[in-house]
């Protein structure tokens, strides 16, 4: 793979990945400077206008935001809006993921405004113009649970922490399951809520105090903005897609739910985890028939709910569900009726540096990759040209705590080699990954020579990594080597802080 | 080309690839691809290997790539030749 | 899987992405389209990709299939030439007649080509004579039940239920029977709504069709199941098979199970049966395959 340098100009020294668990000594927190309120004292403030007037932005300044509105969010746009009227410069954004309607963002790219990006995913203009290198200090991309921890020990440090609140009281008690602009949980605002210096909720439905129920805590909040409104609704519960109808897609859930089946993991109190997309939603069915069918019920599911987990729940096949976000209303809705569904923030959900996150009692997950290389390492950051289209979410936590990953894909998309010799990017170390399950075949990894015997027996097509790779390449060709520039335009940090690959100048 | 028509082949589906040929004097190829970084010389040699094996000198070929592997390559842009010379 | 023929699966022949991935869907035959599936102006590119595409792959798992266009288009003469030196296994002709298939089997012997022949009966005339059709050639391997051109032409209302086409499968079936050969339901035909599809395979079944065509790679595992042993029939199957043995050992030509006689017919049916569910490696309690 590439060296990864030891010193990374706006980033600082490089403490290089080692190992997914070999940073686990002692950790401490940092405090965080708070400003107390009297009683009398209003938190209300009429505008974001009026909030920046009387509390002025500044160059150098650190602002977050949370995702839990997707690509429905106005929330990240708005606050930039109103920063055009100041000179600001030097500024760190850290939003836990960026989308196709945060495009109004590149143009404070450009200008070199907006210098420094903290984030766990992206996609669409703000993606395409950090991977063309217009972002003056390398982005960092963490993990879900590696940008709580990094909060918590004080590597970030938040100045305006902005919490989009669909539901919110005039002293700053919030919940996302209430309002025009629901989204369900609010796990990635947790941390933001907790560590940041001026907390700001910014709520286009003011309730009557005290708000029920309430996710983040009055004691958090320092201002209570009123908008008209903070986001699209069909842009913030559309992220559930429906089962895949793609009979390769099918084919891969079927092969999956057969290696689930057999690997010894699937038994009474079992735990799951599913990705949102449409082959991970097929496995999740095929799971539910084989609990079914053999009268198990697991201990909990977890990860970003939806619905089809929300069914799972109703029908008694898991005990418990924990949601760090909800993909559709149907999610929305369980959380706000069923104390079995329960929430869970960032932190609880996948820092390594906590004491004992949710996915350390993980038995399974279900993950994708746009590529996969012949040392199991995975990468969902970056397509083959180097373009960033995503990145780890919460894959490099759950794969590092799950007992048994399983990553599900085509074996090429659109003549695209999914194996190939080497990834682009690696996002998750081949040893957090367990199977690799394409249309063609699946592979083990070789460090599991049990559940390889266990899997020969049951009539699965196994393959090693090499052959599913040397298939891919005899059906696509061969695909030429990309060369990059060697210019560090984003950093891969794994959950620990570590980094785990760096980002070049997308070509083309 | 030996005194013949323009003619088309193939789709922009996925996987698939539309071709364009039309009379040129020489060979000249050009190729647009979603995976052009990745596999232009492949289809570049693919395209070739029909236009030598039709015994052609003197054709321009433009070709649309979405993804499209080497036998829907060699099969898309023989059906542009073959059309061209009005052979259906 | 190769040597079984449960599924029959429909790809459009001029579809590079389907042609390459054609093998995967797990169906017994592909039958690459060059007729309905391919729009008039690309019947010349869809012949060419198939040529590319049977150059470049070797499809193992299934047997192949071409459904080319019938002995009336201009079509059929080019597609002949073509198909018979692709490396499939089977030609299946379309609105067959017994001239149809005798024209086609003087092309295939004068091509010297091993291709069997499929027909598929969708018009009235040809449900009359589908013995005759299914015998026109020792080249004949299977029938195929045109369920929407046939109701059509008869002028009926095609319905999920299948009521109108139960005397077409049933008289399909028998002169496959009397023939030997295969014969193969029509496809069910909504993609949108699939809560009838088990339901009419098994409609299919119980009119003696032998398999079913399939317009879409996810009714491929339906129809497996529904064309395949129960598992009581696999136990009876391997109880028959094992008295059988028994009564050999003993020098006995004939012997009876659960009090009844165990004549040649039933014995047949279990061989046939047992060979199927050791096939596709069908578990059952108490069977086992390789005593």
């Amino acid at each position: 793979m590439r060296k990864i340098p030891n010193y990374i100009e706006g980033y600082g020294k490089v403490t290089p990945f080692s190992g997914a668990f070999s940073d686990m000594g002692a950790k401490k927190v940092i405090g965080v400077e708070i400003t107390p309120k009297a009683p009398g004292e209003s938190k209300l403030v009429a505008s974001i206008e009026e909030f920046f007037k009387k509390y002025p932005p500044f160059d150098g300044m650190t602002l977050s935001f949370h995702h839990h509105l997707r690509n429905g969010d106005s929330v990240l746009n708005a606050v930039f809006s109103e920063l055009e009227k100041y000179p600001v410069k030097e500024i760190t954004l850290v939003a836990s993921s960026l989308f196709p309607v945060h495009a109004p963002l590149v143009k404070w790219i450009e200008q070199e405004r907006l210098v420094k990006i903290y984030t766990n995913y992206m996609s669409g203009p703000v993606a395409k113009a950090v991977s063309q290198g217009k972002l003056k200090y390398p982005v960092v991309m963490q993990t879900h649970g590696g940008r709580a921890r990094a909060i918590e020990v004080g590597e970030i440090t938040i100045d305006f922490a902005f919490i989009a609140s669909p539901s919110c009281d005039a002293y700053g008690n919030i919940n996302g399951v209430n309002g025009k602009s629901a989204c369900g949980a609010l796990g990635y605002a947790h941390v933001d809520a907790e560590y940041g210096r001026h907390v700001v909720a910014i709520t286009d439905n003011l309730v009557s105090y005290p708000n029920t129920p309430i996710e983040i805590f009055q004691h958090r909040v320092d201002s209570v903005i009123v908008v008209e409104s903070i986001g699209n609704p069909a842009g913030i519960v559309s992220g559930t897609t429906k089962i895949t109808k793609d009979p390769l897609g099918l084919k891969i859930a079927k092969m999956a739910a057969k290696v689930i089946e057999h690997s010894g993991y699937l038994k009474e109190g079992f735990s799951f985890q599913t990705g949102a997309g449409g082959t991970s939603l097929a496995v999740a069915k095929e799971v539910k028939e084989l609990m079914l069918s053999k009268g198990i019920k697991g201990s909990f599911a977890s990860g970003g709910i939806t619905g089809y987990m929300v069914d799972m729940l109703r029908m008694g096949l898991f005990q418990t569900l924990f949601d760090v976000q909800c993909f559709d209303l149907d999610a929305i809705n369980s959380m706000k009726e069923n104390p079995a569904h329960q929430r869970m923030s960032a932190s609880l959900y996948g820092n390594p540096h906590c004491k004992g996150a949710i996915v350390n009692n993980l038995d399974i997950v279900i993950l994708g990759a746009t590529e996969i290389d012949t040392q199991f390492n995975v990468n969902v950051t970056t397509a083959s040209n180097g373009m960033i289209m995503g990145g780890s979410g919460g894959h490099s936590d759950t794969a590092a705590g799950a007992k048994l990953t399983i990553i599900v894909t085509n074996l090429i998309k659109a003549r695209l080699p999914i194996v190939k010799e080497c990834v682009t990017t690696i996002t998750t170390p081949g040893e957090s990954v367990d199977v690799v399950v394409t249309e063609r075949g699946i592979a083990v990894n070789p460090k599991h020579s049990e559940l390889i015997e266990k899997l020969k027996k049951v009539g699965l097509p196994l393959f090693t990594i090499e052959e599913l790779k040397d298939m891919a390449y005899a059906i696509s060709g061969k695909p030429a080597r990309v060369d990059f520039e060697e210019r560090v335009v984003g950093i891969v940090e794994y959950r620990d802080g570590s980094v785990i690959d760096v980002i070049y100048p997308m070509k083309g | 080309m030996e005194g013949l028509k323009q003619a088309s082949a193939g789709s922009l589906e996925s996987n698939d690839l539309l071709v364009f040929v039309s009379p040129g004097s020489g060979i000249k190829i050009e190729i647009e691809s979603s995976v052009k970084l990745q596999f232009e010389a492949h289809i570049r040699e693919a395209i070739l290997s029909v236009v030598h094996e039709l015994g052609v000198h003197d054709i321009h070929i433009k070709v649309e790539d979405k993804g499209a592997l080497d036998f829907a390559v060699r099969a898309r842009v023989k059906s542009a030749i073959l059309r061209a010379r009005g052979e259906k | 899987m190769r040597g079984l023929q449960r599924s029959f699966l429909f790809v459009p022949g001029n579809n590079p992405g389907m042609v390459q991935t054609a093998d995967l869907f797990e169906s017994d035959v592909v039958i690459f389209d060059l007729e309905d599936a391919v729009a008039p102006s690309e019947k010349d590119s869809a012949r060419i990709l198939l040529s590319e595409a049977f150059k470049r792959f070797n499809y193992q798992n299934c047997e192949t299939m071409v459904r080319v266009n019938s002995a009336d288009t201009h079509y059929f003469d080019k597609d002949i030439p073509v198909v018979a030196t692709l490396g499939v296994d089977y030609i299946l002709l379309p609105k067959a007649t017994v001239e149809d298939i005798k024209r086609l089997e003087a092309y295939l012997d004068k091509l010297e080509s091993p291709l069997g022949i499929f027909a598929i009966i969708e018009s009235s005339i040809a449900l009359e004579k589908a013995f005759d059709i299914a015998t026109a050639s020792v080249r004949m391997r299977g029938l195929l039940l045109g369920g929407e051109d046939l109701t059509a032409d008869l002028g009926v209302v095609r319905t999920k239920e299948g009521l109108e086409i139960q005397y077409a499968r049933n008289r399909v079936a028998v002169a496959c029977k009397a023939a030997g050969i295969v014969a193969i339901d029509t496809p069910y035909t909504d993609v949108v709504d699939e809560s009838y599809l088990v339901t009419d395979i098994e409609e299919g079944k119980r009119f003696a069709m032998m398999a079913k065509a399939s317009i879409s790679p996810r009714h491929i595992d339906s129809i497996h199941s529904v064309y395949a042993p129960s598992e009581k029939e696999v136990v009876y199957a391997y109880r028959v098979l094992s008295a059988m043995k028994q009564a050999q050992a003993k020098g006995l030509g004939v012997f009876s199970l659960d009090g009844k006689m165990i004549d040649s017919p039933i014995v047949k049916r279990a061989e046939r049966i047992f060979a199927l569910a050791k096939k596709i490696g069908l578990q059952v309690t108490g069977v086992e395959y390789d005593a």
